[in-house]
């Protein structure tokens, strides 16, 4: 049969060439962060861009086999897949290698494997399974069922912990809105990070109250927050017709007692629930006080880095901040760093504008399959690269929290890598078939 | 396309367009970014400027440059030190292992990443003993840093000191920087700013630990240092190395100055001390001996000092009654000795032979003409008025006026007035009767030997002076402006002659007290002064100039608790002129005699003279 290799001559060029550019590009920028600027550079499996190199062949390797493998196979397979990563995640958490006070690494040999990444994968193909069977996530039903498919790894990456990599599951809901949840869950989302903001800024210091003494800034933030509340509640209410009045009113004020609620947990939770450091990352985001003078030492030398890029930057292996060990982690997740000391703005943009161009181009291809498990695949994949973008590189910004995960391509890591690169290769194999299969 | 699609399209441009705007604000809009990083990967080292030289008035060197070494340390690539390693590290450094380990733990706790002193000041032999073997030691380096080197040894006090600033220095200066040195004392704290130079800039890159790891490239902020400039001071090396040698063994100062530019030819205060003691590694011993000692060798006296001036006070009261008119040279006086003893077997001198015969009564007699030659309703006014009116006079000498010096410290010694009198007696309480010592040099009179001096260089002048100097030069500049101001004592220059006669008989006469300040061949015009110091010995003083027409050099000796005017101070003054204006001396009997005296006990000898037995003394050779 010549079907294979028609299929073939049907995978998208530009998302390869995008690829291979972003992954080219992490790997040049890689030997500069793995070497720094003397001497020359050093070659083997004992550096840093050497074990990268090798984790990129084998990788563009089993991309290139998995191109070989007719697209129902992952159909098929999907749950095994997702079962599979499953079981991974559940063992890791028995047998794995405790780094940074994390249980995320399977150790074999020199190598480390994260399972974690490969979950991803595993929860997309799941997805898209289910909601292709589904036809659309209309139903309470399907949505909640949808939410734990995606919830189930996520849960024991959390237990790992994990924080980032859960985070990075959150990119699902832009599948899930894709195929039928509600737009309101955008903007609740919106919401929640106003109501979070708020909360975290107003519950930073103490205030004087009359009768009650010294305490807490967040009550007067509550207090405001139910007299603006009702005020605008009484307003609406005047200002909608009566047929819908009481249904309208209704619903307005249970949105003003939930985003409450919400700030009265993230409040707690502040307080009693996250760590003392992980309080300080978020106060430092913020502009606050801190006690800890060297709180914000990471971020701050993040964004002095990135600020001595200039223009077009200080050139390949020729960052001072970066190259000479001012920036923590600068090989994993401070890596945009790196790239944007030594290629300035000119260079940092570039990237960007290759990657969004990327994740456009997956979302583009998502919108041209006729088969829904394609689709919902490909935004799943899309999905999880934009948080990864919004994520590591809002932090190295200062936009973000400090959250620790990787930027696809660039960070050192052979796991993050070959499991994009496998999910990179799937999705190409569904699309080249998009024109000879009907599901 | 869907709604939906298009939302998710919108977001990811909208935060890829946010995250380059961000780029954009904290690469190109808020340039403080960049200047962190600079500051934080780059160390500024400032390159230490040479410090000027200093010549003497022909250009030759006195104090120059040498290397000294400091062992510094580097905590972070300090090895595991067991005990025997710490003492083997001990040894090599010279310290004891315990200061060795203090000078260690005070470097950890400055920093682990940053250079901290163990040991300053090694000299070039140990360093190069101790350099020979450091790569045994990690973690350990030198700095090497220029300090002064005193070639002769001379003229310490004028020079001064050159130390590690203090921290008021710190505060005040920005250009000083912590271990930096800075003038302490005499010229070398006057002509700082000139001497010091300015230093030079280089940036190098650092790592996060402080590390060198490149020099900069294009910054713009690098610059080499520029060296101070040079001093030329006045000082005749040799005159100055000799006046010394002169001086040792003996307590007291000596001052020469060229008469007709007010140059300081030299000067010394004795006891004084080895300048280059007071530079590197021994500078806090010999510093704190100098400070215990008795005999204040750090004290310059030639400056400092306030003496009782004795006799050579006996010409000045004399000019200014020439130039007041109270008395003519022919005017005698009985010499009574009935208010103010007297020595000698003179009766009723003119001024001339008073002068040579420092006969008491007629400067007392003299003194009270002025002084009362004042308008007033009773004698005690007239006492007030005559006395301010004759300090205004003796002040346009130069005396109860620092002559304009700008070494710190220099003395106005005490030209007592009015005020001064009205002070200790009260007012209207005293009149000539009370104050009278002061005519003949001694009560509250106090001179330094700058200014006795000054009086030769003005009695040579026949009548002004030009304000006694250090420098000739500063750089290739010239003489700094308000250096040698010419003044006027404003008493007419005939009235010198009789008292220039006079001084000259004083060292000519076969029977003169300065009978031993005589040289062959040159005119030497000179006044002895036996100052009473009791109980310990009198000072020996004497003040002269030479040749008598057109002088070349004038002196002043102030030797403490030594005996008579005549007896050593004459001499010495004479050896210092016949250095000067004939480069050696053909008396070596006098130069021996003076070169092998040790006058530094106080206190008299069983027979004590208690006069200026002049015929006696000064009839006897000078050497066998």
């Amino acid at each position: 049969m010549t079907r294979n290799s028609d299929i073939l001559r049907n995978i998208d060029g530009l998302t390869i060439v995008l690829f291979l550019a972003l992954a080219g590009l992490g790997w040049f920028n890689l030997i500069s962060a793995a070497t720094g600027p003397d001497g020359p550079v050093e070659w083997g499996l004992g550096t840093l861009h050497g074990k990268q190199g090798l984790w990129l062949l084998v990788s563009l390797l089993v991309g290139f086999l998995i191109l070989q493998i007719e697209g129902t196979f992952f159909i098929r397979t999907a749950w095994l897949n997702y079962g599979a990563q499953l079981l991974l995640c559940s063992l890791v958490l028995v047998i794995g290698k405790k780094v940074g006070g994390a249980r995320s690494w399977f150790g074999v040999g020199g190598f480390g494997i994260q399972p974690s990444e490969f979950a991803k994968m595993g929860a997309a193909l799941a997805l898209a399974w289910y909601c292709s069977k589904e036809g659309g996530l209309k139903a309470f039903g399907q949505r909640l069922r949808a939410a734990v498919i995606v919830g189930i790894p996520a849960g024991l990456i959390l237990l790992q912990p994990d924080a980032g990599t859960v985070l990075v599951f959150l990119g699902f809901v832009f599948a899930m809105y894709r195929e039928g949840l509600s737009g309101a869950v955008l903007i609740v989302g919106f919401a929640a990070v106003v109501m979070a903001v708020l909360t975290i800024l107003s519950g930073a210091g103490d205030l004087t109250y009359p009768v009650v003494g010294e305490a807490n800034g967040i009550y007067r933030f509550w207090l405001l927050f139910l007299a603006i509340g009702a005020g605008g509640i009484l307003l609406l209410r005047n200002a909608t017709l009566p047929r819908y009045r009481a249904r309208i009113t209704t619903r307005a004020i249970a949105s003003a007692l939930a985003a409450l609620v919400f700030s009265i947990a993230m409040h707690l939770a502040l307080e009693e629930v996250l760590r003392p450091h992980q309080r300080e990352r978020i106060q430092v985001l913020f502009g606050l006080e801190v006690d800890n003078p060297d709180a914000d030492y990471n971020i701050r030398h993040a964004k002095t880095a990135i600020g001595s890029g200039g223009w077009t930057g200080m050139g390949w292996r020729n960052g001072h901040m970066t190259g000479y060990g001012f920036v923590p982690e600068q090989e994993t997740d401070f890596i945009f760093c790196t790239w944007s000391e030594e290629w300035g703005l000119v260079g940092s943009t570039i990237f960007l504008i290759l990657f969004a161009g990327f994740i456009l181009r997956i979302l583009f291809l998502a919108e041209r399959q006729r088969s829904a498990f394609t689709r919902v695949y490909a935004y799943g994949v899309g999905g999880i690269l934009f948080m990864h973008m919004l994520i590591n590189v809002g932090m190295v910004l200062g936009l973000a929290p400090v959250i620790g995960i990787p930027l696809p391509f660039m960070s050192y890591g052979g796991s993050s890598f070959m499991a994009f690169a496998l999910m990179i290769a799937i999705l190409l194999r569904l699309d080249a078939e998009r024109f000879s299969v009907l599901r | 396309m869907d709604v939906r699609f298009r939302t998710v399209v919108l977001l990811v441009i909208f935060f890829t367009g946010a995250f380059i705007l961000r780029l954009f604000s904290l690469q190109i809009w808020q340039p403080e970014w960049k200047e962190k990083a600079t500051t934080l990967t780059s160390d500024r080292h400032s390159i230490p400027p040479s410090r000027g030289l200093l010549l003497d008035r022909h250009g030759e060197l006195l104090v120059g440059s040498r290397a000294a070494h400091d062992l510094m340390v580097l905590p972070r690539e300090l090895p595991e030190m067991d005990s025997a390693f710490v003492a083997k590290t001990a040894a090599w450094t010279g310290m004891t292992i315990g200061e060795l380990e203090e000078a260690l733990s005070k470097a950890k706790r400055y920093s682990r990443y940053k250079k901290s002193n163990v040991r300053r000041g090694i000299d070039v032999v140990e360093h190069a003993r101790m350099a020979a073997s450091v790569h045994q030691f990690p973690g350990f380096s030198f700095r090497t840093r220029p300090v002064r080197d005193h070639i002769h040894g001379i003229a310490g006090h004028l020079i001064g000191e050159y130390a590690e600033a203090s921290r008021d220095d710190l505060n005040s200066d920005p250009f000083y920087r912590m271990g930096d040195r800075i003038g302490r004392s005499g010229l070398e704290r006057v002509y700082e700013l000139e001497l010091r130079g300015v230093k030079g800039r280089e940036s190098v890159v650092v790592d996060a630990r402080n590390r060198v790891r490149d020099t900069a490239t294009g910054e713009g902020n690098d610059k080499p240092a520029e060296s101070g400039q040079d001093l030329t001071l006045t000082l005749d090396r040799d005159l100055q190395a000799f006046a010394e040698r002169l001086m040792q063994q003996k307590k007291g100062s000596v001052v020469a100055i060229e008469p007709k530019s007010g140059e300081v030819l030299a000067m010394v205060s004795a006891p004084g001390f080895d300048p280059d003691l007071l530079v590197g590694s021994q500078r806090g011993k010999t510093y704190n001996a100098l400070m215990a000692d008795p005999d204040k060798p750090l004290f310059n006296r030639a400056v400092k000092a306030t003496y009782r001036p004795g006799s050579i006070w006996k010409m000045v009261q004399g000019l200014v009654a020439l130039d007041e008119g109270e008395i003519r040279p022919n005017t005698r006086f009985v010499c009574d000795r009935s208010i103010i003893g007297c020595h000698g077997p003179h009766t009723q001198d003119n001024l001339s032979n008073a002068v040579i015969h420092s006969c008491n009564p007629y400067f007392y007699k003299v003194m009270q003409r002025v002084v009362n030659s004042a308008d007033g309703k009773d004698r005690f006014e007239r006492a007030a008025a005559g006395l301010d009116a004759w300090r205004n006079r003796v002040m346009a000498f130069g005396f109860g006026t620092n002559l304009g010096g700008r070494l710190p410290g220099t003395s106005k010694g005490n030209i007592p007035g009015s005020a001064y009198y009205d002070g200790v007696y009260g007012k209207g309480s005293w009149d000539f009767g009370t104050i009278y010592s002061i005519s003949i040099g001694e009560g509250e009179l106090l001179t330094t030997p700058l200014q006795m001096a000054n009086l030769a260089a003005t009695l040579a002048n026949r009548g002004w002076y030009r304000t006694p100097h250090f420098i000739r030069s500063v750089g290739n500049m010239g003489k700094p402006s308000g250096l040698g101001l010419r003044m006027d004592t404003e008493v007419d220059a005939v009235h010198f002659e009789p008292v220039i006669k006079a001084m000259r008989q004083v060292v000519e006469d076969p029977s003169g007290t300065g009978r031993r300040a005589r040289i062959d061949g040159i005119a030497v015009c000179g006044k002895t002064g036996t100052v009473q110091d009791e109980p310990r010995k009198d000072h020996s003083v004497f003040i002269a100039f030479a040749p008598e027409d057109n002088p070349q050099i004038a002196v002043s000796v102030y030797v403490e608790n030594a005996g008579f005017g005549g007896q050593w101070a004459a001499p010495i003054a004479a050896l210092l002129i016949e250095q000067y204006l004939t480069g050696s001396v053909a008396n070596v009997n006098r130069l021996n005699r003076i070169l092998e005296a040790d006058l530094t006990d106080p206190y008299p000898e069983p027979e004590p003279a208690t006069a200026e037995a002049v015929p006696v003394m000064d009839a006897q050779p000078e050497s066998p």
